[in-house]
């Protein structure tokens, strides 16, 4: 076991508390860096299409993971970014800014769900987010003029600075950098005031508001940067999948998102990056695990869907931290090896209102 | 003038009339304290002052302006902070987290230049943690500092609710039962923080409580309510020897 000598406040702001943090950070990024180098193409490809959702899942893990907002919608904030993106892109804006603006028109759309939704939440907020995200598939159907509706929608080979990003290993680094950036400002927010201000919300509404909390901006600033960085992730698959329809932003991406943040681990950064890498290699799994099944299950269309609802299920029930939770148990157990206790991670018996007599 | 002033204050939900016409004042740097049996209306008091409720008639004054159209956020930022009966901290946090969340009120930093963590931020990071340290040193919280509250059992859950309190800075404290579930020795310990909030923070305290000892210990004027009504006001003492004190604990 590490035991961290602390002498001035700073060391507990840093975002790495010692060097052996930054070692394993630094080798990560130096390994992300080197990747394409050394891996085929496919899977720099699949590479990219996880930094994707590792950004979508940032935006996410902030509405749910640390402002307890539970939205089933986020498949629409995709969406948005995406059509937003490629439609202004393709007007001629020049690339960054067609990439910014696209963030910041699913950004506004957050803001205004979010202040429609300021007296909703769990169930009913679900709910509300799911009907959002169905207006938004229709829209984006039926408005052909501008989004090209069910034939789809070209969108044009990113080109940043006259450079062309089109190339697999190119736009892999973008991504890269988005990635970087986005959980960079996430980590800020969560270390300052604002973002204590977001979890004390999704503790106690209650007492968030005794402690000179605004509930109303700080709801709405979550559903805002939500939105954004989904927005963003949004842009980038466009770029990705090359054609646009809206069956690409269906109720079934949206699903895909919130296991990405109930399997990676509610309430954690890493549990995006473990929920990202879930839901990229779980479909994977699945086309190989068919290939041995009796052709009567293989070729059934929902199996896909059964499975993912089936682990988010199980997660919920069995381990309701997620991939993250588990990997911290499996740390506390080689790092107090062999005195680790069985009960360390028993949820302790909370003490409900009525359990105390006073 | 006195530093908070409730007049002829009245609420009902639906046909129970929950508070009916008591009016109050509490003068800087008193102790001034809340009694009745259950369902008297005390808590009633405390989360209209906390604006959770609207009044439906009179009116409350802090420093002779009238809080009774603010938002429950903004009686935070005029200075007044409270406790809760049974405890309403942010579970999943830790002790100093839940301690560094009450100095929203005096952040001056935008979300903007918080996500890009601009020097001022960090300075302002540092100032809020050391406030934040000088009130876990009163209140003796050193060891749970780094604890999750969910792990913490009951009593020192009511401390750190108390120092979150005092974190915010406030020039009038609520504390909503704040013996309720302390063993005697942590009361004791409770009495004398009370005394030291007051003395030495200057800071003026109303305090719902049953614990007749307690009272009598730190407070110098209680009101006692019964039904929604106000009954008397006056010594700990004097209150207890009111007949109609003594009726509604003891009946006719």
């Amino acid at each position: 076991m590490r035991f961290v000598l602390k002498t001035n406040y700073g060391q507990d702001i840093n975002h790495f508390l010692h060097n052996g943090q930054r070692f394993w950070y630094g080798l990560l990024i130096a390994a992300l860096l080197l990747a394409p180098f050394f891996v085929d193409r496919f899977y720099v490809g699949e590479l990219t299409y996880l930094l994707i959702w590792v950004i979508a899942g940032t935006g996410l893990m902030l509405l749910i993971g640390y402002t307890g907002l539970v939205s089933m919608g986020h498949a629409a904030f995709m969406a948005i970014g995406a059509y937003a993106h490629a439609v202004l892109f393709k007007l001629g804006f020049p690339f960054g800014i067609s990439l910014l603006m696209a963030g910041l028109v699913s950004g506004f759309l957050g803001a205004v769900i979010g202040i429609a939704a300021l007296r909703m939440t769990g169930i009913y907020l679900a709910v509300a987010t799911i009907s959002f995200a169905f207006i938004i598939e229709k829209i984006v159907g039926e408005w052909t003029s501008v989004t090209g509706g069910h034939r789809g929608f070209v969108v044009p080979e990113p080109v940043m600075f006259g450079i062309d990003f089109g190339s697999d290993m190119s736009f892999y680094y973008l991504c890269l950098g988005v990635v970087i950036v986005a959980v960079m400002l996430v980590l800020n927010l969560l270390r300052s005031p604002m973002g204590r201000a977001m979890i004390a919300v999704r503790d106690s509404e209650i007492s968030a508001q005794a402690m000179g909390v605004n509930l109303v901006e700080t709801k709405t600033l979550a559903f805002t940067l939500s939105a954004f960085f989904t927005g963003l992730a949004g842009a980038l698959y466009s770029h990705k999948i090359g054609m646009l329809f809206p069956e690409n932003f269906t109720i079934f991406m949206s699903i895909k998102l919130l296991i990405l943040v109930v399997v990676g681990g509610i309430g954690s950064m890493h549990g995006i990056v473990f929920g990202a890498i879930f839901i990229s290699i779980l479909p994977q799994v699945i086309a190989i695990v068919r290939d041995f099944l009796p052709t009567v299950i293989a070729q059934r269309r929902g199996l896909e869907p059964l499975v993912f609802g089936s682990i988010l299920l199980l997660f919920l029930i069995y381990e309701p931290l997620g991939l993250y939770g588990r990997w911290v148990k499996i740390r506390a157990y080689f790092t107090q090896f062999p005195l680790y206790r069985r009960a360390t991670f028993k949820r302790q018996k909370s003490y409900l209102r009525t359990e105390r007599v006073h | 003038m006195s530093l908070f002033e409730a007049t002829d204050i009245g609420v009902s939900f639906g046909g129970v009339r929950a508070l009916h016409d008591v009016s109050f004042s509490v003068e800087q740097g008193e102790i001034f304290s809340i009694m009745g049996p259950n369902g008297a209306g005390k808590t009633t008091v405390f989360n209209l002052i906390s604006r959770f409720y609207d009044l439906d008639q009179g009116d409350m004054l802090l420093d002779g302006e009238s809080i009774r159209k603010l938002a429950p956020h903004q009686i935070a930022e005029r200075g007044i902070a409270r406790t809760f009966q049974n405890t309403e901290l942010f579970e999943n946090e830790t002790v100093l987290q839940n301690l560094l969340t009450a100095h929203h009120t005096h952040r001056q930093t935008s979300f903007l230049a918080e996500m890009a963590f601009l020097p001022k931020v960090r300075k302002q990071e540092l100032r809020f943690r050391e406030k934040v340290e000088d009130i876990i040193d009163l209140l003796d919280l050193q060891s749970y500092r780094e604890q999750r509250i969910n792990s913490l059992p009951f009593g020192v859950r009511k401390i750190v609710e108390l120092g979150r309190a005092l974190s915010l800075e406030p020039k009038l404290l609520l504390l909503d039962e704040p013996s309720s579930g302390l063993n005697p020795e942590e009361t004791e310990d409770l009495s004398f923080w009370i005394e030291d909030i007051n003395e030495e923070l200057g800071i003026t305290v109303i305090m719902v409580e049953h614990d007749m000892n307690l009272l009598g210990q730190v407070s110098a004027r209680v009101m006692a309510l019964s039904d929604g009504e106000l009954l008397t006001v006056g010594t700990p003492d004097e209150v207890r020897a009111h007949p109609d004190v003594v009726k509604a604990y003891l009946g006719e």
